[in-house]
């Protein structure tokens, strides 16, 4: 049943290393946009557009550590042979 | 899993089929989505007035987006992203109604999305320039084509991948965190989670379609 709580583990700490990660490049991205805006703000139109690409690439990156996530939670392809092996 | 009761799911039991919810939602929306473009397109009067008026916002915002993204070359493909906008947006909408499923949470819907940009961009590709679509994948150098050939396959094959698993997370995460919100309290916490989710709807909706633009404008361009 270790496997299990290993898995809670791993979950648990992938989505914070993900996220961490995630969080300084979108708050990277948002300043650089937000400085290019008060700059000019003619542009506004233009920088949304391009940041909000670049923020969906970004979060791309946790929502694949989501997924992951998930698949270790809820679809664990290991779980019937450890049970198996429990059962012994 | 992240929603007690669904209304088609159980017509569907009553009927003993099984489908699936994702398939059946899907219907649903496809059905919403004639039934308006119906209702809009029935009567046209030079001086709109409803659902016409409504309906000449959105495509006229979609065509504006367009334009700007792809150029006067894009309008050829206006139906195509149009259709996916309005179709992602109003099955992203419909799960923050109670007894609705989104379709777009469950990986089957979204990879079949992003199958067709995927599929569109090189037919599209291989239709503007013929055989020299190739040239999109050697890269500028030809030393380097067999280096870059490897590298752009891959490039290219992640796309669908990354189109579909985004939405997909995006839905179902947002699914999942309203399910424990209200299992942890069920009263008013849910609520800003769910204006999020409008949010977080609109913007995966523009995310996609733009990608779509801009997967399809890099095909339409001449390789250098």
């Amino acid at each position: 049943m270790e496997f299990f709580a290993w898995c809670m583990i791993a979950a648990g700490f992938g989505m914070a290393i993900g996220s961490f990660g995630t969080g300084l490049g979108q708050g990277l991205a948002i300043k650089a946009a937000v400085e290019g805006v008060a700059r000019n703000p003619g542009a506004s139109g233009k920088i949304l557009t391009t940041m909000m690409i670049g923020l969906a690439m970004i979060e791309s990156l946790a929502i694949y550590v989501f997924v992951v996530a998930m698949i270790i939670l809820f679809a664990n392809p290991f779980t019937p042979q450890v049970m198996e092996l429990a059962g012994k | 899993m992240t929603h007690p009761f669904l209304f088609l799911k159980w017509l569907e039991e009553q009927l003993h089929t099984h489908v699936g919810e994702h398939v059946t939602y899907t219907w649903l929306v496809m059905l919403v989505l004639i039934a308006i473009a119906f209702l809009a397109s029935r009567a046209i009067k030079v001086v709109p007035t409803g659902t016409q008026n409504f309906m000449e916002v959105v495509v006229g915002g979609i065509e504006n987006l367009i334009d700007e993204t792809m150029g006067p070359k894009g309008k050829t493909y206006f139906p195509l992203i149009a259709t996916f906008a309005l179709f992602i947006l109003v099955s992203n909408l419909v799960g923050l109604v109670p007894g609705f499923y989104p379709p777009t949470a469950n990986l089957n819907t979204n990879f079949a999305l992003a199958l067709t940009v995927f599929a569109m961009t090189h037919i599209i590709g291989f239709k503007e320039h013929g055989l020299s679509y190739l040239k999109h994948f050697m890269g500028p150098i030809l030393v380097l084509a067999p280096l870059m050939f490897i590298i752009e396959i891959i490039g290219h094959l992640a796309r669908p991948l990354s189109l579909s698993l985004r939405l997909f997370g995006n839905m179902y995460g947002h699914e999942i965190v309203l399910m424990i919100f209200f299992a942890l309290v069920p009263f008013l916490l849910p609520v800003p989670m769910m204006l999020m989710g409008v949010l977080v709807a609109c913007i995966q909706t523009f995310v996609f379609s733009l990608l779509a633009m801009i997967y399809i404008a890099g095909a339409l361009e001449e390789a250098h």
